[in-house]
């Protein structure tokens, strides 16, 4: 990209609220993957005369995430129609919130590779639901109609609104990483993109440094942090190409084809939008009470940032494998778990290596969730290998191939060790016989020990260490050594 | 006195889907200039000491806990499609 060019970019996250029953009715939320329009009733399939009711829960979930991303939270707020017309739309008109949404400017620290932190704003959050879904085509074929399901018909969600903060396809990937780490530690969503629990629109526009903003586009069609990056790359480029040759840029809808790596201008039936927002008459205001603020600023847990502190200073580990272990909430919540067995805190970062090197190298060689894992390697099994670990019992690397073998076989470290010929030897009358024996065979490391020399101690330690096939505690070594040579 | 014009009604028929004949868009132009006229009226009022409303006061309905519930007759709502296939809703092809 040329460097007298900027990007301006503002993304448009809508993420599923992890609640239970839809936004406005009590259909269940399961129907990913459940059998098409099995979770509809007359509310969610806009029959008439009948009336939404709102879900407390999903009101809950959205003042968390006002408060994790630090808005302005309105006491009274206002759900509106969105009036057009689309077969996934069963009511002809979306509830959604407009002029008063539920909280408006906040921020989100963004940490960008190789460069200072910098914060994006956000314009605002507001409570909607989802439309339905549209089938074009049955496996490879496609259909000359559509097929409707409305299993997602009336999900919350809540839109967030960036402001126009985002200067490269970088700090776009960045932004949505972070945003997603922090709704999920806060429990507002699960934020699975493959279930379509988070989607991105983006919108981007080119200027040249100090000018005003130019013309933006909107880029659909965006499934993956990744594919926001090639896209906003791509289209980036082709603004660019375009303005230097003088040309002007269509404020338009573009999607994003990843097979061929490029936007191109959508293709649909559907009219300019011109949505008639009025104030849904169905519905009173929505009321989040101070009282209700405080009560969930209470439930939000810690947040990534803060956690990320705290591994550090509380746990010794570095700011690297902090980075690493607060990945997930999940992750973090079981270092936590680990972190509580292997008290005293020394041997917590030996833990937080383990898991960041050969329990997360085991998981992503497998593409498995740690859900998978947690069940056979458990804090307290994964606890239990650290502080054999600490008390000198196993070394570093034999650490390393028991937990391959307890994530294999989900058996007990203990055990594992046992079968293995019980690991180091303790056993300080068995230690003595090779300290003997190795003083017997360096007389003049011991000379040198005894006229002062304290490193020729190694030699002493190294040759007890051969005797025993590399099975001794070389800390008990070292203490016998000393106390056999002492005047 | 006309408030809103033919443009305006055969744009407004458009977004709701209603094709409309000349005949129509101008009784609909006299109708809907009327209604307008009568906001225009109500707009007179001083409504300085009264606080915008979104909706009438009603009685709130106490607030939904997060449990889902099944509806037991969602097949019906299928069948009252006037077309389907299978489980699903059938509508005319929406993308070229």
């Amino acid at each position: 990209m040329s460097a007298t060019w900027e990007m301006i970019c503002g993304l448009e996250v809508h993420v599923q609220l992890a609640t239970r029953s839809k936004l406005f009715c009590s259909c269940a939320t399961d129907g990913f993957g459940a059998s098409p329009n099995s979770r509809i009733c007359p509310v969610c399939t806009g029959q008439p005369g009948v009336l939404p009711v709102l879900n407390d829960g999903a009101t809950k979930l959205a003042v968390k995430a006002a408060l994790a991303l630090g808005c302005e939270i309105r006491e009274e707020s206002i759900f509106a129609r969105k009036n057009y017309f689309y077969p996934d739309l069963p009511k002809a008109y979306q509830i959604s919130q407009y002029e008063k949404p539920l909280a408006e400017n906040g921020s989100l620290a963004v940490a960008v590779k190789d460069a200072p932190s910098k914060t994006v704003g956000l314009q605002r959050i507001h409570i909607e639901e989802d439309a339905g879904k549209l089938l074009h085509a049955i496996g490879s074929e496609d259909l000359d109609y559509s097929l409707v399901d409305f299993n997602r018909a009336g999900i919350p969600l809540v839109e967030i609104v960036s402001k126009p903060d985002i200067r490269s396809p970088h700090e776009a990937y960045a932004y949505l990483q972070a945003l997603k780490e922090i709704l999920q530690f806060a429990g507002v969503s699960h934020c699975d993109m493959e279930k379509g629990e988070m989607r991105v629109d983006a919108n981007i526009s080119m200027r040249r440094a100090g000018e005003p903003f130019g013309t933006r586009v909107e880029i659909k069609n965006l499934n993956s942090f990744k594919a926001v990056r090639d896209a906003l790359d791509y289209e980036g480029r082709r603004q660019i190409a375009a303005l230097e040759k003088g040309e002007r840029i269509i404020q338009e809808t573009r999607l994003w084809d990843a097979d061929v790596q490029a936007t191109a201008p959508m293709r649909t039936k559907e009219e300019a939008h011109d949505y008639r927002y009025f104030p849904d008459p169905d519905l009173p205001p929505l009321h989040a009470p101070r009282s209700l603020v405080e009560a969930m600023r209470r439930e939000l847990p810690e947040l990534p940032e803060a956690r990320r502190r705290r591994f550090i200073e509380d746990y010794g580990l570095s700011v690297s494998i902090a980075n690493v272990l607060t990945g997930s909430r999940e992750l973090a919540d079981y270092v936590d778990a680990v972190a509580e067995i292997t008290n005293p805190a020394t041997a917590t970062p030996t833990a937080g290596n383990l898991i960041a090197t050969v329990l997360l190298g085991f998981l992503s060689e497998r593409s498995l969730d740690l859900s998978r894992v947690i069940g056979r390697v458990t804090p307290e099994s994964l606890g239990k290998l650290t502080l054999l670990i600490a008390d000198g019992r196993i070394s570093k690397t034999m650490s390393k191939e028991i937990l391959a073998e307890m994530l294999n076989s989900g058996r007990d470290p203990e055990e594992i060790l046992k079968e293995r010929g019980g690991g180091q030897v303790l056993d300080e009358a068995q230690l003595a016989q090779w300290v003997r024996a190795a003083i017997d065979q360096s007389p003049k490391a011991v000379a040198d020990v005894k006229s002062g020399k304290e490193r020729a101690i190694g030699a002493i330690v190294g040759a007890a260490m051969k005797l025993s096939q590399g099975k001794a505690n070389p800390t008990i070594l070292n203490k016998l050594i000393k106390e056999e040579l002492a005047p | 006195m006309s408030s809103i014009s033919p443009e305006e009604v055969a744009k407004i028929a458009k977004l709701a889907r209603l094709k409309l004949s000349q005949d129509e868009i101008a009784l609909y132009q006299r109708q809907m200039s009327r209604i307008l006229d009568s906001m225009a009226k109500l707009r007179q009022l001083d409504t300085q000491a009264v606080p915008p409303t979104a909706s009438v006061p009603w009685i709130e309905p106490s607030p939904r806990e997060d449990e889902p519930a099944a509806f037991s007759n969602a097949s019906a709502l299928v069948a009252l499609a006037p077309e389907r296939e299978g489980p699903y809703f059938k509508v005319r092809k929406v993308i070229e």
